[in-house]
């Protein structure tokens, strides 16, 4: 199934999701890596607010390449997905406080992801990695820049609008399929023959 | 008129590291594409469909194919008879940082205590790495090699009994390519260092790598292990982006060096689809001869 998605997104829809399934998203989307994403946790247990809202949008595991113009505004230049099994140790937990409805990566995520996507409705879609020039063409302006000074360009939130981002593949759904699971298993099991039959 | 060779040198760097983020080597580009073009599941095949288009893109608008544009790494052969000796490093180091400008490359030299440098150059004076040869001759090959921080993550040394010998040796080189499995953009291409310390072996598999796809090693027992060990990796169907659809693995190279007799280090350094160096040589009075890409 191909679904076709705007933010912020009501969790009823994600419902209809499964893995499998193809997902492109118009709306906000903005990066967090994992700086990012352990700055926010903290403020939020300092009883602060993020910059971001995150609520209801796309929460994209990237650090682009970014250019300002001849008008001093910033340009994307390249933003595929970085790996998103390093955010795995507090994805669940960023879930639960800040409820992103779509998590953009590669690599796909753990069973921890899987169970608070599964609690909190939100869906985790990958894009191909390294596809950084098909990403960028989708990102159709950049609304602004948090956290850039301290962080640097590859950690800092970049708050995107985007048209019609994906193609995303549903790894993770809101059912507590995990299509990265099933295919790292298949993995394992075939490393066992291999190494018998050495 | 003479030629200032220390300019030279570091425009050269500076070009090759475009070169390098824009341009897939062809024998890479083309085996990611016969991998589009064979495989059957929709999901691979999709996969491999946008990195080609991705690559195809990167190349006509000389952007980077992808936002990781790597740490930087140089493999620099100095002539005894070249004219530059300490300012070879001194210039390369100045080339990173124009490629950084004007490619734009993303800076990716983080200071443990200071944070992002902001243009790939280490505070500390090891980034970029140098693999420096001296060799005889009046020449300078500068090869240079960026390495995205996702296919670094899952690079892997061990130090296996001597006694487990080249049974060994593949054994390890599933279980790391296993563990790799779908985190570091595949397809991968693999290269493996055996023997030396602990240090050489990793230094050997990343040198493997830029040996070009499908050139096997000379000594045709080397070359038999890397032709089995392709065969495989790619029986772990990890497939295009770990969605058990498609190539695995582009190939695999392998060398050896002597080892102790107590020891047998492997190294295994992963490299995602984008496996990218470029090199070029400049001669004594400062021509530049580009290396076929």
């Amino acid at each position: 199934m191909e679904f076709h998605l705007t933010t912020p997104i009501p969790p009823k829809k994600l419902k209809e999701i499964k893995i499998g399934d193809i997902v492109y998203l118009t709306g906000t989307v903005v990066t967090a890596r994992d700086e990012a994403h352990l700055k926010a946790l903290e403020l939020h247990k300092e009883g602060k607010k993020p910059p971001v809202d995150f609520e209801g949008i796309g929460l994209f595991h990237c650090g682009p390449v970014m250019k300002k113009n001849e008008q001093g505004e910033w340009t994307v230049v390249a933003a595929g997905p970085t790996t998103s099994a390093r955010m795995e140790i507090f994805q669940d937990e960023f879930i639960k406080v800040f409820h992103p409805s779509v998590i953009i990566g590669k690599g796909g995520m753990g069973e921890r992801t899987s169970k608070a996507c599964q609690d909190e409705k939100c869906i985790y879609g990958y894009f191909t990695g390294g596809a950084a020039l098909l990403a960028a063409d989708r990102i159709k302006q950049v609304k602004d820049v948090f956290w850039l000074e301290e962080l640097g360009m590859p950690e800092c939130l970049w708050v995107y609008e985007v048209e019609e981002f994906g193609p995303l593949t549903v790894t993770i759904d809101t059912h507590g399929g995990n299509l990265t699971d099933e295919s790292k298993k298949n993995i394992e099991a075939n490393k066992e023959k291999i190494l018998q039959e050495l | 008129m003479m030629k200032d060779i220390a300019q030279v040198i570091e425009d050269t760097a500076a070009k090759l590291l475009k070169i390098a983020a824009t341009k897939l080597p062809t024998e890479v580009k083309e085996s990611l594409l016969k991998g589009e073009k064979e495989t059957e599941g929709a999901l691979g095949k999709s996969q491999l469909q946008a990195i080609n288009e991705n690559v195809s893109i990167a190349e006509d608008q000389s952007k980077p194919m992808c936002q990781d544009t790597g740490l930087v790494s140089f493999f620099v052969k100095v002539g005894d008879k070249f004219p530059l000796r300490s300012e070879v490093k001194t210039a390369l180091i100045k080339g990173t940082k124009k490629a950084t400008q004007n490619v734009p490359l993303r800076p990716n030299a983080v200071d443990m205590f200071e944070g992002n440098t902001k243009n790939n150059v280490g505070l500390r004076g090891f980034v970029p790495w140098f693999y420096f040869d001296l060799v005889e001759g009046d020449n300078c090959e500068i090869i240079a090699m960026p390495k995205g921080g996702g296919s670094s993550n899952v690079g892997k040394m061990k130090m296996i009994p001597p006694g487990k010998g080249i049974k060994g040796v593949k054994e390890f080189v599933v279980e790391a390519l296993a563990a790799a499995g779908p985190l570091a953009c595949p397809p991968y291409v693999v290269g493996v260092g055996v023997g030396g310390g602990e240090d050489m072996c990793m230094n050997l598999a990343k040198k493997a790598l830029l040996r070009p796809l499908y050139q096997y090693h000379k000594d045709e027992k080397i070359a038999s292990i890397e032709k089995e060990l392709l065969n495989v990796l790619n029986k772990l169907e990890i497939g295009a982006m770990g969605l058990g659809e498609g190539p695995s693995v582009l190939d695999v190279h392998m060398e050896f060096a002597a080892r102790h007799p107590a020891s047998l280090p492997v190294g295994v350094v992963i490299s995602c689809w984008a496996l990218r160096h470029s090199g070029a040589t400049i001669d004594n009075e400062g021509n530049v001869e580009w290396h076929p890409h």
